[in-house]
């Protein structure tokens, strides 16, 4: 047990998951503050007998990590704003090829190169849209190097369940900070592997929906002929230009993630019966949530919190559940308040809805959510 | 115990980082606190300000930055000018005697540290690693022997008696330091 207990940042808790979740690849470029998931792949990888590859470049990166997801191997890659930029193109095309895979991105303040070193949360909105045209998303946002390794695990659990890319939005605290971790035993790790064909080469589409609407996938290079194209696609996997096929497989690419909400969407809350007031957050500044909550209750005011930890797909049907019951919520960001437009939309009137905003690449604290929650009381 | 915070800053490539990892294994591995570590730095590799946190406590930490430290070092003007004022009252401040200091409001000890670790280590490098002594001496969160436990884990293994010394020239430059109030 003694040794199972470790003092991790963040960015060591991701290698620790990605490899007991069963990675075997990485690509990526070096990036602050993600460069230490390279470094730890780097040094393991090759133990377990995997491969890490540093690219030229994070383009390369990502196609790198989809080819060889593609050839069997769980893939993960790790980057920071200005290399998630440049990775958004590929990473559509591993939705749309459904390749399951796990992109890190250690959340850094921005545009540009803005401030390398400071946290951030102002990716959220780019790994919801940032690649172009509709299309399907999970990303997961940890608050501590505890969950970092957890939902490292579930990435690739969801990436290989569901046959798509998941984006593990961290941001440089949650990264960069040290503190107790207990790893689980190996056989405590619940692990999904992708759904192999059950039909021999000759019967086999690429893209038949056998059962579920996920279909299953042999690696390259065993023997079923497979073809794969950013193009819309029917089930052989070759585009015939249709728009039959266009609406059909978005409709499936979208089904196979929002048909399974209670699977992918993770949340946690601390909500007494007569709270009035709810702090909704996610990543580091759910950290300061808490305390303030704390504080808050001490003083004897009705207040909860709700912790995000998928933040796409939102939780919309209990979001709006949530707007119900609350007079108020208060969702504090490191942006100009991004989640806060989703969550004021399912709310709808319903509660009052109030953003708490830093983007100068410090922390929001405890006294700051504190001083809203007496504010709105 | 409550929340105890440490400061540690100065400028990059001075350990302050390192320093705060050795404290925060220390008190994690052989204290059984829970710690959160944090740090704060420029983009460039050496130079710049440096800041590394630890925050130990016996329960669950929320935040994990330090909100107002119980310690603070500062090894450079820059860093002591930024953080002298955020100090609890009952906190202590450690700075190197080159420092001019503004404004006592709280416990401040300040000593040669650069000189000791040029003159008896022979290493300045090692000044990171006096602080450590100089804290032991200061505190009671922490032993002795789980600092220089943590100390002999993190540095590479033929600095590991220099380490030591400075350490050592740490505490006793502590035990009879002058004592600004």
């Amino acid at each position: 047990m003694k040794d199972k207990i470790k003092l991790l940042q963040g960015d060591e808790a991701v290698v620790e998951g990605a490899i007991a979740a069963g990675a075997r690849f990485f690509a990526g470029y070096p990036i602050t503050p993600a460069s230490e998931i390279a470094e730890g792949l780097a040094e393991k990888l090759p133990i377990y007998g995997g491969k890490f590859i540093q690219m030229e470049d994070e383009l390369a990166s990502m196609a790198c990590v989809i080819g060889a997801s593609l050839s069997g191997l769980k893939s993960i890659t790790a980057t920071s704003g200005p290399g998630f930029s440049l990775k958004q193109e590929n990473l559509g095309l591993g939705m749309m090829i459904e390749v399951p895979c796990v992109v890190v991105n250690v959340q850094r303040v921005g545009p540009s190169t803005g401030l390398p070193t400071s946290p951030s949360q102002g990716d959220v909105m780019q790994a919801k849209w940032g690649t172009h045209g509709d299309h399907p998303v999970i990303a997961l946002a940890p608050s501590s190097v505890k969950e970092t390794y957890e939902l490292t695990v579930n990435a690739f659990n969801f990436a290989e369940r569901f046959r798509t890319p998941v984006i593990l939005l961290l941001d440089e605290i949650v990264g960069h900070m040290r503190e107790k971790v207990v790893l689980p035993d190996e056989e405590d790790i619940e692990i999904w592997n992708r759904k192999k064909p059950e039909v021999g080469p000759e019967n086999f589409n690429p893209y038949e929906e056998t059962d579920g609407l996920v279909p299953p996938m042999p690696n390259y290079g065993e023997g079923y002929r497979y073809h794969t194209t950013g193009l819309f696609h029917d089930r052989t996997g070759f585009p015939r230009g249709t728009n039959e096929d266009a609406k059909n497989l978005m409709d499936r690419l979208m089904a196979k993630i929002e048909g399974n909400m209670d699977i992918i969407s993770l949340y946690e809350e601390d909500i007494r019966d007569d709270d009035e007031i709810i702090v909704l957050a996610y990543g580091s500044t759910m950290r300061s949530a808490i305390n303030a909550i704390n504080q808050a209750r001490e003083a004897g005011i009705k207040a909860g919190w709700i912790k995000l930890k998928t933040i796409w797909p939102f939780p919309v049907d209990y979001i709006k559940e949530v707007g119900r019951r609350a007079k108020a919520l208060i969702i504090p960001e490191l942006n100009r308040g991004q989640i806060i437009k989703e969550v004021r939309e399912n709310v709808f009137g319903n509660a009052e809805v109030h953003g708490i905003n830093k983007y100068d690449g410090t922390l929001i604290k405890p006294e700051e959510i504190l001083n809203m929650i007496q504010e709105v009381k | 115990m409550d929340r105890f915070e440490i400061r540690l800053s100065g400028a990059g490539g001075q350990g302050m980082i390192l320093a705060g990892i050795i404290i925060a294994e220390a008190c994690l591995y052989e204290e059984g606190l829970n710690v959160t570590q944090t740090q704060s730095y420029g983009p460039e590799s050496r130079g710049g300000a440096s800041r590394a946190e630890v925050v130990l406590s016996r329960e669950v930490i929320d935040f994990p930055k330090v909100i107002k430290p119980d310690i603070l070092v500062a090894l450079t003007q820059k860093a002591y000018n930024k953080y002298y004022n955020d100090v609890k009252d009952e906190g202590i401040i450690i700075v190197d005697n080159s420092i001019e200091l503004s404004n006592i409001k709280v416990k401040t000890y300040q000593m040669p540290i650069f000189e000791k670790a040029i003159e008896e280590v022979e290493m300045k490098l090692s000044a990171n690693i006096l602080v450590l002594g100089i804290i032991d001496s200061l505190i009671n969160q922490v032993k002795s022997s789980s600092l220089k436990k943590a100390i002999k884990k993190r540095v590479p293994e033929r600095t590991i008696a220099v380490n030591m010394k400075a350490f050592a020239v740490g505490k006793k430059l502590a035990e009879g330091g002058k004592i600004d109030e």
